[in-house]
């Protein structure tokens, strides 16, 4: 399925996952990593550490809302997997990055903008191991 | 106050995934899928948001402390081991089957799509195995 290239919309909403990545050092002096924030709800250390996980994740999910309020549509999302194929990969998404200590976000965003040797290493490899994923479920399993 | 500005946080970073594109598997998929439908839009989101981190952050660092903490909790292991490498490259392995990630899923959610919270039921999941694993294996160690 091809979908359209949006380089503007992209590099926007590039600069407002910075923005929001920035404001969290500003105001809490923490790294914005989903991945983080997640486990950090789940296994919740103490009452403050859940309250601001939870403050922004309610947040993010009212996004998407603010989205369809200014452009009068809701942002597109098209999913071409099989439910089985989302829950594979959720446990899978879910086992590694607390392993490897971050995602797209952690890693990718704030570790590579504060020059993390560690998100250095990892970013490369996960953009690879998706890449050799994909490929293999494109182009030789054929689904 | 530090809640609302957690919100807020949330919302920006949530408004930047919704209008690039991250939230939309179909274009996850198209971005790792060089031999095939080719989307390389998503290469401009990591151009914006590292641009914008990298010169924030350093901004941000001149001040002493954030607005509502002590101090800045900045992550200080530069260790390359086994468990970032292996779990990163898991991570790209779930990636590129379900085509979420956890910073793109969680503003997803408002969206209404049932497909995204069966991804982040998966996920957490996902941290449960890791956790299990972990502890089998330090009581295996210690027995």
């Amino acid at each position: 399925m091809e979908t359209l290239f949006t380089p503007f919309a992209s590099f926007g909403g590039g600069l407002l996952i910075g923005i929001g990545a920035v404001l969290l050092m500003l105001g809490l002096g923490r790294i914005l990593g989903a991945t983080g924030i997640m486990s950090g709800l789940v296994f919740a250390e103490n009452r403050d550490e859940f309250a601001w996980r939870a403050a922004m994740v309610v947040g993010m999910i009212l996004a998407p809302s603010l989205i369809f309020l200014v452009t009068g549509t809701m942002p597109e999302l098209s999913v071409p997997v099989s439910p089985a194929m989302i829950v594979i990969g959720g446990v899978i998404v879910g086992f590694g990055a607390s392993l490897g200590s971050g995602c797209t976000s952690g890693h990718g965003v704030c570790g590579l903008s504060r020059l993390s040797v560690r998100s250095m290493v990892a970013v490369p490899t996960f953009m690879l191991t998706a890449a050799i994923t994909v490929y293999l479920i494109r182009h030789i399993f054929g689904a | 106050m530090k809640l609302i500005f957690a919100l807020f946080t949330g919302l920006v970073f949530g408004a930047g995934i919704a209008l690039s594109g991250m939230m939309n598997p179909a274009k996850v998929f198209n971005f790792f899928d060089v031999a095939g439908t080719w989307d390389p839009s998503l290469a401009f989101v990591m151009g914006g948001a590292v641009i914008i981190t990298f010169i924030g952050y350093r901004l941000v660092w001149r001040r002493d402390a954030p607005f509502f903490d002590g101090r800045f909790q900045i992550p200080t292991p530069n260790v390359i081991d086994a468990r970032l490498i292996g779990g990163s490259a898991i991570f790209g392995i779930g990636w590129g089957i379900a085509g979420f990630c956890p910073g793109a899923a969680i503003p997803a959610v408002g969206t209404g799509r049932w497909e995204v919270a069966l991804f982040l039921v998966a996920v957490t999941a996902g941290f449960y195995v890791r956790r299990l694993i972990a502890a089998i294996l330090s009581t295996a160690k210690t027995a």
